[in-house]
Order: C-alpha cells, then sequence, then structure tokens
C-alpha cells in the first residue's frame, strides 16, 4: 500500500483512499440535499409545490419532505448507509410516480413539473450510484468516518525497527505506561478487551474500556472505546516499512469526542491542549523506548536555583 | 557539589548545587577531573543562544573517573578514565546508524523545541540551552551522563588529562572542519579564526594532506600559534584586505577549501560590521556573518566552505548566488565527536597531534567567572582555559 498523495488535510492516502473520500462526499453531499430539500418541504409545502407545478397538495408534500429528511439523517448518521441510500432511490421513484402523475393532470403546467422531473431522475440517478458505491465496499467506509464533534488527531514518525517489532510492542498494551504519559494502567481483560486508568488533575483518573475492531499482525490494529467511555475515543495505528528497509513509518489516527464542564478540562489534560503535539510526545517516546530501552529526560538532574516561575512551570509541567 | 551556573548575559555563579544522580539505566555519574570553556560558551555567556534558563549548569567538554554506573550500561566499570563527547547519542537510531552522531533523534528531549526553529531536531548537548535537551554540563565537581554506553571513550594509561580532554569536542571539531574540506595533493586552505578550533583545523588540514594553510585572525598570540604550531601563513585582517590578500597567495584563484572556525559572533571592521550589529540588536538577524561571507567570496570555484563555527538561527546578506553560481560546496555540522575520538586518540598517542599547544590558562572552577571574562576579552593572551574542580 503505497503512499501516492497527501490531501489538502495533510491526510495521507492511497489511491483507494482518494476513491473511497470521493465516495464519501458523494454519499453525504447527498445526505444533506435530502435533508435541506426535506426540510424546505416541510416548512414551506405551498411555495414548493407552485414551483414545481404541483400545485397545492401540502400534506402529501410534507410527507415526501418527511421521507427525505429521514432518508438523508440515515445516509449521514446511521451505521449503514448503503441502505438508506438504496431507501433514498426508492424514494426517488416515488416521486417520479407522482410527478408523471401530475403531468396528466394539469396540462398548463407541464415545464415545470418535467424541469422536476429531469432533476428527481438526476438526483435518482446519483442515489443509485452512491448506494451501488458504498454496497460494493465490504466495510462502508462512512462507518469509520470520524462522527460530527470529534476531535482528529494525527501523528506520523519512522522507528528505526521492522514493522513486526513495531507491531509487537504497540499490542502488548501493558507497554502503554511507558510511554504514553497519562497512561497509568492497562489491564487486558482478553483477546479484544482492555481496560484503561489514565490520570487526571487533581490525583483523580479517568478509565474506560477498549475494544480491538481490527488487528493485522505487523500492519495494523483499530480499537474503540467501550459505549460507555467517559471520552469516547476510536483509533488506528498502522505499521508501514519505510523505503529501503529504513525502518518503520508508524501512522497514528485518533478520534475522540472532548465533552464538556469539569471532564471537558480532564480530556483538555490527557490529550493536552494541543492533541496532535501531545500525541506526537507520545510517539516519541514509543520510538525512543523500542529503539534506546529508555526515555532520554532531564527530570529530576541537579541545576542551580530557578526562578519562581521555571519552578512553577516544571511543577505544572511534571 | 558546585557547578558553574548561568544566570544570565554575563552573569556566571559557582553555586552549591545538589549531587547528579542516575536517572536512566542507560546512565553513568562522572566525578570530573578536567574540564574547559570553549568558544561556543561564549555565545551562552553573551546570551545569544536563546532557552537558557537562570540556574542552568553550563560546560560541554569535560573528562573524569566513573563513580556510578547505571544498570543499562556494560562496557563501563566504577573507576574508569572516560572523555565524554559534547553531544548526546543513543547509538541506536538511524542517524546514529550513519555515525551523525550530532544528529541523534533520540537524545533531545526538548526535540519540539529544536523542531521548531530548525524544522528537525539535532542532538541533545550538555550545557548548551533547553533547545538542545538542557542537559546538565560538566562544569561541576559531578555530571551525569546520559547513554554513557555509547558516549564515552576510555584514556589509555600514559595519556594525560590535558591531551584528552580536547577529544570531547575541539579536537574532532577542527579535525571534522578539514575533514570536510576534502583536500587533494597541492591544496590551499584558508582558516578563518585562530581560536582552539580554527588551530586544529589547520593542523589536521595539514595532516590531512593541505600543502598549504592561510590563517586568518587580529590577535598576535594566535596568529602565532597558527605559525609555530600549525605551520601556516597567516593574515592580520585588521591590517590587511583579506580577499585581496588572498588573491595574490593564490594567483587569483582563491583557496580551494575556506574553514569558518568564527562563527555567529564574527567581529568584522568597518561599515559591515556596524551594519550586522545593527540589524541584530534589531532582531533581524540572529548571527553576524562575517566570516563566513568572506569564506564564500574568497573560495576558489568549485571549492568547499566548511563551517565548524556555531550559528544558531538566521543570517542576512548571505550570498546565495556565489554559492550557485561558482559551484561552491557548503559543509557544516556539530561534531560527530563520537566517530572521531579513537582515531584522534591515536593520533595525539603516536604524537602526529599535540592538543596541548593551545592551553593559556589553567585554573580551579571557583574561578570559572573570572575565566569566562578574560577569554571573552581574550585578555592575558587567553586562548585557552582548563579548569580542574577537585
Amino acid at each position: 500500500m503505497a503512499l501516492e498523495h497527501i490531501d489538502r488535510h495533510g491526510r495521507p492516502g492511497t489511491q483507494q483512499g482518494f476513491a473511497d473520500i470521493r465516495q464519501e462526499r458523494l454519499a453525504h453531499g447527498l445526505g444533506w440535499f435530502g435533508l435541506t430539500l426535506g426540510a424546505a418541504q416541510l416548512v414551506a409545502p405551498k411555495g414548493l409545490g407552485r414551483m414545481i407545478g404541483v400545485g397545492d397538495r401540502p400534506l402529501l408534500m410534507r410527507a415526501m419532505g418527511a421521507r427525505e429528511v429521514l432518508s438523508g439523517l440515515g445516509v449521514l448518521g446511521s451505521r449503514h448507509p448503503g441502505l438508506w441510500l438504496g431507501a433514498r432511490v426508492g424514494g426517488d421513484m416515488l416521486d417520479m410516480a407522482l410527478l408523471v402523475a401530475a403531468l396528466s393532470s394539469a396540462a398548463n403546467r407541464r415545464v415545470r413539473i418535467g424541469l422536476a422531473l429531469a432533476a428527481v431522475a438526476g438526483v435518482a440517478a446519483l442515489d443509485l450510484l452512491s448506494s451501488q458505491q458504498v454496497a460494493s465496499h465490504p466495510k462502508a467506509r462512512l462507518r469509520e468516518r470520524p462522527r460530527a464533534g470529534t476531535v482528529p488527531v494525527r501523528v506520523d514518525l519512522v522507528v528505526n525497527k521492522d514493522p513486526d517489532t513495531c507491531y509487537r510492542f504497540w499490542r502488548d498494551f501493558a507497554n502503554f505506561p511507558r510511554f504514553m504519559r497519562h497512561v497509568q494502567d492497562v489491564k487486558v481483560l482478553d483477546e479484544r478487551r482492555s481496560h484503561w486508568t489514565l490520570s487526571a488533575p487533581a490525583g483523580r483518573s479517568v478509565q474506560w474500556d477498549a475494544e480491538i475492531v481490527e488487528d493485522v499482525p505487523g500492519e495494523r490494529i483499530a480499537w474503540k472505546a467501550g459505549p460507555r467511555a467517559a471520552i469516547p475515543n476510536a483509533g488506528v495505528v498502522r505499521f508501514e516499512p519505510a523505503t529501503g528497509g529504513r525502518g518503520t513509518i508508524i501512522r497514528v489516527r485518533i478520534h475522540y469526542r472532548p465533552p464538556g464542564g469539569e471532564l471537558g478540562s480532564m480530556v483538555a489534560h490527557v490529550f493536552g491542549e494541543a492533541p496532535e503535539l501531545q500525541a506526537r510526545h507520545d510517539l516519541r517516546r514509543f520510538k525512543q523506548v523500542l529503539e534506546t530501552g529508555e526515555v532520554p529526560t532531564t527530570a529530576g538532574q541537579s541545576s542551580g536555583r530557578r526562578t519562581a516561575v521555571a519552578r512553577l512551570m516544571k511543577k505544572v509541567s511534571t | 557539589m558546585k557547578a558553574v551556573c548561568w544566570y544570565g548575559t554575563h552573569d556566571l555563579r559557582v553555586e552549591n548545587v545538589p549531587d547528579p544522580s542516575l536517572i536512566n539505566p542507560r546512565d553513568a555519574i562522572l566525578k570530573i577531573t578536567a574540564t574547559a570553556i570553549c568558544g561556543s560558551d561564549l555565545h551562552l555567556y553573551d546570551g545569544y543562544i536563546p532557552t537558557l534558563q537562570r540556574g542552568d549548569i553550563l560546560g560541554h567538554e569535560f573528562m573524569g573517573e566513573v563513580v556510578e554506573v547505571g544498570s543499562g550500561v556494560t562496557n563501563l566499570t566504577v573507576g574508569d578514565r572516560i572523555v565524554v563527547p559534547f553531544p548526546i547519542a543513543c547509538g541506536s537510531c538511524f542517524q546514529c546508524g550513519l555515525t551523525l552522531f550530532s544528529t541523534c533523534e533520540n537524545s533531545n528531549p526538548n526535540a519540539y523545541l529544536a523542531e521548531k526553529l530548525w524544522g528537525r531536531s539535532p542532538a541533545g548537548i550538555f550545557g548548551y540551552s533547553h533547545l538542545v535537551g538542557g542537559y546538565a554540563g560538566g562544569q561541576a565537581e559531578y555530571v551525569r551522563v546520559p547513554f554513557a554506553d555509547v558516549g564515552h571513550f576510555k584514556v589509555p594509561d600514559g595519556m594525560t588529562d590535558e591531551q584528552a580532554l580536547f577529544l570531547s569536542d575541539i579536537l574532532p571539531t577542527g579535525y571534522m572542519g578539514a575533514e570536510a574540506c576534502n583536500i587533494q595533493p597541492g591544496d590551499t586552505v584558508a582558516v578563518w579564526g585562530c581560536g582552539p578550533v580554527g588551530l586544529f583545523a589547520i593542523v589536521s588540514a595539514h595532516a590531512l594532506g593541505a600543502e598549504r594553510v592561510i590563517a586568518i585572525d587580529r590577535f598576535p598570540e594566535r596568529l602565532r600559534l597558527a605559525r609555530q604550531h600549525g605551520g601556516a601563513i597567516t593574515l592580520d585582517y585588521e591590517e590587511v584586505d583579506v580577499l585581496e590578500a588572498l588573491n595574490e597567495l593564490t594567483g587569483g584563484r582563491g583557496p580551494d577549501a575556506c574553514i569558518d572556525a568564527v562563527g555567529l559572533e564574527a567581529h568584522v571592521p568597518g561599515l559591515a560590521g556596524a551594519y550586522d550589529k545593527a540589524k541584530q540588536l534589531a532582531m533581524l538577524q540572529t548571527e553576524h556573518p562575517g566570516a563566513l561571507r568572506q569564506a564564500i567570496m574568497a573560495c576558489r570555484n568549485g571549492g568547499t566552505v566548511s563551517v565548524p563555527g556555531v550559528y544558531g538561527g538566521l543570517a542576512d546578506k548571505f550570498p546565495i548566488g556565489a554559492i550557485v553560481n561558482r559551484s561552491l560546496t557548503i559543509k557544516s555540522g556539530q561534531t560527530h565527536v563520537h566517530k572521531y575520538m579513537e582515531p584522534l586518540a591515536e593520533m595525539v598517542q603516536d604524537g602526529r597531534i599535540d592538543p596541548t599547544f593551545i592551553i593559556t590558562h589553567r585554573m580551579h572552577l571557583d574561578d570559572a567567572p573570572e575565566g569566562y571574562r578574560i577569554f571573552r576579552n581574550k585578555q592575558d593572551e587567553c586562548v585557552k582555559v582548563v579548569m580542574r574542580p577537585h
């Protein structure tokens, strides 16, 4: 799987990855189109009816609007967007049938109805295309997409060990406290599940169960936090051989949803004010432990008298 | 223990600080027997290197006796006499594998700071600001040496402290500066700056086969050392126009290689010097690169400009046009000391290089502030200060 391009967000992807992104865009576009059209139908059924030339049938128009909204939400939010895109195709057929019926009973508005028919046919074609694309993908990609309100974290670093060694060190979650600053303890519950304890301010801790959702030895590990996690999060780490056998490029992608309030400040503590920088520090320590067996540090070394500010900064940072 | 601590520009104090202790498995603790003030320490003293903190212990040229060894160090025992390279290197990352030890990927705990200024981080360095790790330095009675299993050279019996001490930095630095010139038989090499690094570059250039070495400085005692111990032709830049003199010496072709052993605080006479100083004060540049500019302008077409002198940030009026249009090669880098200690120690032992000729001042660690002051002001014909803490 070669890296062929970096997208405008700096996300490395493969050609396949780009196809996925384009497909996602189409599906999401259609979802939002359904939401918008449905909302218009619900709010202004009469005006819309006049515009497309079908006359004053607010009840039917609202019903069709509700259907649009429902399928739109389904495409955007469901775990099975393919099904909802199929439902949209069915809805399009219904729309077209209704328009054809209106065509025969309202001769004087034929031009408007004809235009509306053409528009629906176009949308139907896109719905059909998108539903096929998503269905043809064994694992519907939209499901892995971050949900609204999540924060993405993206870090890449090359480690001077082969992918298998990197994978095995990562896969042994007991190693995490050695390189992830806030991870206090990881208990492996079974083959897929583990229990994580992270430090939080004022000596408290945050805990959650995590589950491995994908595990390809030497290549990738994907996980997600359990449904009741205080900080909902999911991520994937990939182990890619660097060119010329020069170690392994480790690519970490995490999405987490920051809660508000007191918990929010804990999240800021765990992930840092700049989550990517925090993750970068953690990944660098992973590299240091694997390559050198320890984490280079100056914490605890001697110095002359520091200023009050420097002492305070040190206290905060440790 | 006592240690030389930085408290601000031109404000150094010998303080009582806690003794160092082992922190990581690959650490060792060294009882310092000899330590030196480096020319690059003067950049810290003069306040040109950012991210120093009050209380930082300085010093990156030191040697001593191992008094404590971490569980991860198997090739050192208590009582070993070692010299420690100034860059800290893990020995196992990709860069260390290339023997580019001063660009170790793991030894700088503050890599993110260095990445902001330089794009990527080099190795950590003892006592040389928090940009390169904030490690406590060796101008002290004791020092903690991280990755001590990789970062040491065991001093053989019969080699004195003064013969061994400069393996930590300036001797390899001068040597690497000359080695980078890819010296061919018949070559003329010009060296800007006859401080310790410049003097060792001169000696090394001869050892590497240069036919003629031209040394440029303005202090008579330094030019004398360059003549007497380096066999160099010397130019006092306050008396002659350097470019004209170099043209005359090389028939207008220029030196085959030019070495800038001056760095970011170059003294530049006249208008150009005033311009650089003004821009530096206005924070429009961090260096005054007068020596480097001149080295580039002087170099023969297709020649090499080697830069062992230290620069930290951004320079102004950098003659990139001369480099491109005259096919010049620029070579630089903090010294990959680990790679040079053994071969250079051999050269010292068999008498091909005597590094002790540069030492002008020997003092106790307690007198470090005075040592810095006279070295900074080049008083009392000061070229190199060696201090003993015990």
